[in-house]
């Protein structure tokens, strides 16, 4: 109310809650805007012992030098494969898990499988990464079922062969957090009027037409929402689950773009380079989180902003 | 007798469904179940493979070669300290900044807003943040876990959101007896707001515990190295920590390597595995709150 006449006074009489947020204030600054501010040595030639402005500016220079490195093509393809197989395919799954789950009748045995189906998530990332690395390794799991079923006659090393490796994080990745990725869905559809139900049900809806034109509908917007927030992290990848799963047989097809940044900058050491890769991504990111934004407003009516 | 009217034709459709869950009830929890078993997988049996259901023999020899091992005890040692540390860091930092933030009265409230928006949009991602750790003294120090971790917009969003249901009368009358701002948040809104602590506590303690990208990134000193990040150099470059060799010697070529390596992965999940039917329902919680600001 009185913040117009506010003067230093009235500021140094609430110094308590200054003093609270304030600190807070710094943090942000220290870890977060000066690491923006420094995106500014993609165009310089960085050396982390030189003092930041004594670096001179190359202008673009690094932009041009990995938009003609193969290497960082191969990054993309990687990264929008691997991005484009989750988005189709991974998708939908949480959202039918979901659907099927609010089928169950027995409220005790919907409660189960739900906590049951999180358990995953929580586990980290090395020991669910080790557990595949066992079971897709020589005399693992994956190669004796599939010798079973009759699928192949012989082991298979499959991560070491690069042509499997999508669909290692594919699969990895639905076995890990498709129960998590679910609890937005329920909750949407535990929202959901039941008297919808029953009025569809007296017009004789059966129980695919309740889910389509009910249940469907009535999460659109969470779908949407979450779809476009999919889209706009294409460019992103599950780091720490490529991580622990690439080796050197497998880079060719694991290299992502993070992976790519990560490589050619704390391994080979080149800065500038990878800081020009990180911020021509985060310009792309921000172009496809509006364009997602917007097909998804004209597509279904339902938008973030 | 009084049910059978209720009681409604169990159809194909029940029967497949309710296949279908038991189905992703085994999915989930059988990687777990596996690494169980093989923990216990003696080291004459470990060179044979993996077993995939049930231990054949029972052997408690790859938890002795853990529990001796220096290395993945200290591992464990600074996880847990990380875990402790950083997670009240979190909370409180968090907690004081968002109680601030929330009042509206507070000068300069709508810039420190913007500022802090801001955040969630941009950032300045890996390199820029190396960097930033090496030139503040960061890199290879434990506080490299702390500091950076001790706030997030997210987790201050939640806190504002749950001030918000906190009655203001409750703080005008502290602040009639004569209550400081930092009085009325410590006596009075911290302690109405164990749910939302406890939830955001959870999920910090989670991301400490399990986190290991940072350890790979940040730290070089062997003393410093938390679990996870040991865990991620044994199971995906296969390198042994001291002990494990000396273990390797010990039963000759015939080495455990695998039981021990399950081993320690159980080892690394036996807290979260064992906290988890209690604090599921916090985490659950926290994604609802989540849900409905975002």
């Amino acid at each position: 109310m009185f913040q117009h006449r506010a003067g230093l006074k009235s500021f140094f009489r609430q110094w308590q809650l200054q003093s609270m947020v304030i600190p807070g204030i710094i943090w942000m600054i220290i870890f977060c805007y000066i690491p923006m501010l420094w995106l500014i040595i993609g165009f310089m030639d960085f050396s982390i012992a030189k003092p930041m402005l004594q670096s001179p500016f190359v202008g673009l220079k690094h932009f041009q030098d990995f938009a003609s490195d193969e290497r960082f093509w191969r990054s993309i393809r990687n990264t929008l494969g691997m991005s484009t197989i989750k988005l189709v395919l991974g998708f939908p799954i949480p959202i039918f898990f979901a659907l099927m789950l609010n089928e169950i009748r027995s409220i005790r045995f919907k409660r189960t499988v739900q906590t049951i189906s999180y358990l995953p998530h929580f586990i980290a990332w090395t020991i669910f990464g080790g557990i595949m690395l066992n079971w897709l390794g020589e005399g693992g799991v994956i190669n004796q079922l599939m010798m079973a079923v009759g699928f192949q006659d012989r082991e298979i090393l499959f991560n070491s062969d690069p042509k499997y490796f999508w669909w290692i994080t594919y699969f990895s990745d639905i076995l890990k957090e498709t129960g998590w990725s679910a609890i937005i869905y329920i909750a949407a559809i535990a929202g959901i009027d039941p008297a919808l139900y029953e009025a569809a049900e007296l017009d004789g809806a059966n129980r695919w037409q309740r889910m389509w034109h009910i249940t469907i509908q009535c999460i659109r917007p969470t779908i949407a929402i979450l779809f476009i927030l999919a889209v706009a992290g294409m460019l992103g990848s599950n780091f720490e689950q490529i991580f622990i799963l690439k080796n050197n047989m497998n880079m060719r097809m694991a290299e992502s773009l993070d992976l790519y940044i990560y490589n050619m900058g704390l391994v080979s050491g080149r800065y500038s380079f990878s800081t020009a890769v990180l911020f021509a991504r985060s310009i792309v990111a921000l172009g496809l989180l509006f364009l997602a934004n917007y097909a998804s407003k004209k597509l279904t009516g339902d938008s973030i902003f | 007798m009084l049910r059978r009217g209720r009681f409604r034709r169990i159809g194909l459709f029940e029967v497949c469904n309710t296949l279908l869950m038991l189905a992703v009830c085994f999915l989930t929890l059988y990687p777990m179940w596996f690494v169980f078993i093989n923990s216990f997988n003696p080291a004459e049996k470990a060179i044979l493979g993996t077993v995939n259901w049930f231990p054949e023999s029972f052997s408690w020899a790859s938890y002795s070669v853990v529990f001796q091992d220096k290395g993945l005890m200290n591992g464990f040692y600074i996880t847990t300290l990380r875990t402790l540390i950083g997670t009240t860091a979190h909370v409180l930092f968090t907690a004081i900044v968002a109680y601030g933030i929330s009042k509206t009265n507070l000068i300069g409230r709508k810039l420190y807003l913007k500022i802090a928006l801001i955040t969630m949009l941009f950032s300045g991602g890996l390199i820029p943040s190396f960097i930033l750790m090496t030139k503040l003294g960061l890199y290879d120090n434990f506080l490299v876990f702390i500091i950076p971790a001790m706030y997030t917009f997210f987790n201050m969003v939640i806190f504002m959101s749950f001030y918000r249901t906190i009655p203001d009368s409750l703080e005008e009358s502290a602040k009639v007896d004569g209550a400081s701002d930092y009085g009325v948040l410590f006596r009075i809104v911290l302690p109405n707001s164990m749910a939302v602590i406890a939830t955001i506590s959870l999920f910090s303690a989670v991301y400490h515990w399990n986190d290991y990208y940072q350890g790979v990134i940040y730290i070089r000193s062997q003393d410093i190295i938390p679990l996870q990040t040991m865990l991620f150099k044994i199971v995906a470059e296969n390198s042994m920590t001291f002990m494990q060799q000396q273990a390797m010697a010990q039963f000759g070529a015939r080495l455990p390597g695998n039981s021990i390596k399950f081993a320690s992965m159980m080892v690394a999940t036996l807290p979260i595995l064992l906290f988890y039917p209690f604090i599921q329902r916090y985490l659950v919680k926290g994604v609802m709150i989540g849900a409905i600001k975002g």
